[in-house]
């Protein structure tokens, strides 16, 4: 049976629209990036509410501190390579050590574009925004993740950095539930081996667990949501059922979820362990899915690797 | 987070009710005393540098009287409510003058005076460059540079969004405008028409290692900000009625530049005008003779 696949950034904007109806501290910030982060209709329907700076990120990011730190919510919506690259130290100085209110929001992460070549995809977003402090950072999974992300991050006061797929995905079972930025979720048991997943490749991992059982391998799958911070109880708590931890994320190998487990697991419980995405390279050109194939992030290639660690 | 000293705002006030409004029976008598208090401001400036055995005194000297003036004529704003909805924004770009903006809000209440005993020493709210965080009365973080214009527009949008009556300033070196993000929001408030916005130029002439005509020319600085669409005003930034009659004139729709010519270490003879008093610490002797140049 096909799954339905969905482009994260129509939740992402349904959702944005709702909120910013009934709340007029809601603003969009971008950096000419109203097409592309799908938002032409909440800036048809809230023309006051969308503040785009044009392409200036250091700006857009500045702005967005200034907006915040007098009483209005941004939600910063700019391509992630952009926004977290261009923008660092505003991010830093502005955002995160001044303790603002802004939700950055990375459009097209990871490899969402894919073809355009190394400029413009996102693999190291994670990482970067993982050693900064006061910033918590949520990577959703599903369509329905995206939207309860948004719906969380409108409330909350903390300075915040999600990511909204792009490329097509599935939906995730259990994603209907309001987010709790707290929470790891295991959403498959299993004894032998435990893969741990974070956006995109989460209906990988669940895929992967599948083709796994075939094999005779019971495979755990947990979802995190929250990468910073970790829910170390869930994941210690989990982890210590299977003898191997597989992890993977759309992202450089170098600091993102597998090192945040890494960190967890070697000074609490060391733990044999694989850490998958994008190794220290800059990835081809090619579609998402190219990529995703070329790296081994599907299905056969987590399955195999897990294989291969248990042996 | 630090907390108010009731009894300082009280003083505070009672200043500030004498010194502010847009025109004044004795504009002189204003001047004098608002010159006064910041040759006060510069004394504790000293104090502090030299305990702390760092900072930037050069740089605090060129500011300090034009804080001094917003601070005591000008800025609507409540130390004992610093968070209050309508106040004006003052966001000190060049952060690492943070001396200077510490003794300021000091003397208006924001907190202690005692504090500024521990600027820069172990475990300090007053680090060597501002913090919202730790310190009431500032608006963001500054330190490293070309990051205070870009929040001012944002908090200038903002006050237009919410119709709110809030003026917003924002205080920039002049090397600092070497940084490409003063220009991204140079642009934006022109853009947005914020007429809620002024920078006042810290300009000095002087930045760390040399003049900034031979490190990176800025000259012509007023036709760089009026070709961005902004209203340029040329004045004395150790002039309080200088500041005061720029500040005052009526606004167009345009964001408005103030480049207040300044004196690095303005005030004592022998850091005037000199790159390297940009982070020197002055020994002993030469703080004892910077007093004796200040109070007499």
């Amino acid at each position: 049976m096909t799954k339905e696949l969905f482009d994260c950034r129509v939740s992402f904007a349904e959702t944005l629209i709702e909120l910013a109806s009934k709340d007029k501290r809601i603003v969009a910030v971008c950096n000419d990036s109203i097409g592309s982060s799908n938002l032409k209709e909440f800036a048809k329907l809230f023309p006051e509410q969308m503040i785009n700076v044009g392409i200036a990120e250091q700006n857009m990011v500045g702005v967005a501190a200034g907006l915040a730190n007098a009483g209005l919510k941004p939600f910063v919506c700019a391509a992630s390579p952009f926004l977290t690259g261009r923008a660092m130290e505003q991010i830093k100085a502005d955002i995160a050590y001044s303790r603002s209110s802004v939700v950055l929001c990375g459009m097209s992460p990871g490899v969402s574009y894919g073809e355009l070549g190394p400029t413009h995809h996102s693999i190291e977003d994670m990482s970067w925004m993982r050693a900064i402090a006061n910033l918590t950072i949520a990577i959703p999974s599903d369509p329905n993740e995206t939207s309860s992300v948004v719906q969380w991050a409108a409330l909350s006061s903390e300075p915040i950095f999600m990511r909204v797929p792009r490329h097509k995905i599935p939906a995730i079972p259990g994603t209907e539930r309001a987010f709790d930025p707290t929470k790891a979720h295991v959403l498959r048991e299993g004894n032998d081996v435990s893969i741990v997943a974070i956006g995109g490749m989460v209906h990988v991992a669940l895929d992967a667990a599948a083709l796994l059982e075939k094999s005779g391998t019971s495979a755990q799958v947990i979802h995190v949501s929250t990468l910073k911070p970790l829910d170390e109880k869930t994941l210690l708590s989990a982890l210590s059922k299977t003898k191997a931890v597989v992890t993977v994320e759309e992202g450089t190998t170098f600091g993102g979820l597998g090192s945040a487990v890494a960190e967890l697991l070697s000074q609490n419980s060391p733990t044999k362990m694989k850490i998958m995405g994008i190794p220290a390279v800059f990835a081809p050109t090619g579609s998402a899915e190219f990529i995703f194939d070329h790296f081994g992030l599907n299905p056969e290639g987590v399955a195999k690797e897990a294989t291969a660690l248990i042996k | 987070m630090l907390a108010a000293d009731t009894q300082q705002v009280q003083w505070w006030l009672a200043q500030r009710s004498l010194l502010s409004g847009s025109v004044q029976t004795d504009e002189a008598l204003r001047h004098t005393t608002l010159l006064e208090l910041s040759d006060q401001s510069r004394l504790e400036i000293l104090r502090i540098i030299a305990s702390a055995g760092l900072g930037h005194v050069g740089g605090d000297f060129s500011v300090i009287d034009i804080l001094t003036t917003l601070y005591f004529s000008v800025l609507n704003i409540d130390p004992k409510n610093p968070e209050k909805e309508d106040r004006d924004w003052l966001i000190l770009s060049k952060g690492h003058c943070a001396a200077a903006i510490y003794v300021t809000l000091a003397r208006a209440g924001y907190f202690p005076q005692a504090e500024l005993n521990t600027f820069m020493k172990p475990l300090s709210f007053l680090n060597g460059h501002p913090s919202r965080g730790k310190v009431p009365g500032v608006e963001t973080s500054t330190g490293p540079l070309g990051h205070g214009l870009p929040v001012g527009v944002g908090g200038a949008i903002a006050a237009k969004l919410q119709k709110n009556s809030r003026q917003v300033f924002v205080i920039v070196g002049d090397g600092e405008l070497q940084e490409g993000s003063n220009w991204e929001a140079a642009m934006s408030a022109s853009h947005y028409k914020l007429n809620n916005l002024t920078v006042i130029v810290d300009r000095n002439g002087l930045q760390q290692g040399d003049s900034t005509e031979n490190t990176n020319q800025l000259e012509p600085l007023d036709e760089k900000w009026a070709s961005f669409g902004w209203e340029v005003i040329h004045v004395d930034g150790h002039s309080p009625t200088s500041l005061l009659e720029a500040i005052n004139k009526p606004r167009s729709d345009k964001p408005r530049a103030l480049i207040a010519k300044t004196i690095k270490g303005k005030g004592v003879s022998f850091m005037e005008n000199k790159a390297e008093w940009h982070h020197k610490v002055p020994s002993p002797e030469q703080v004892n003779a910077a007093i004796a140049e200040i109070t007499s």
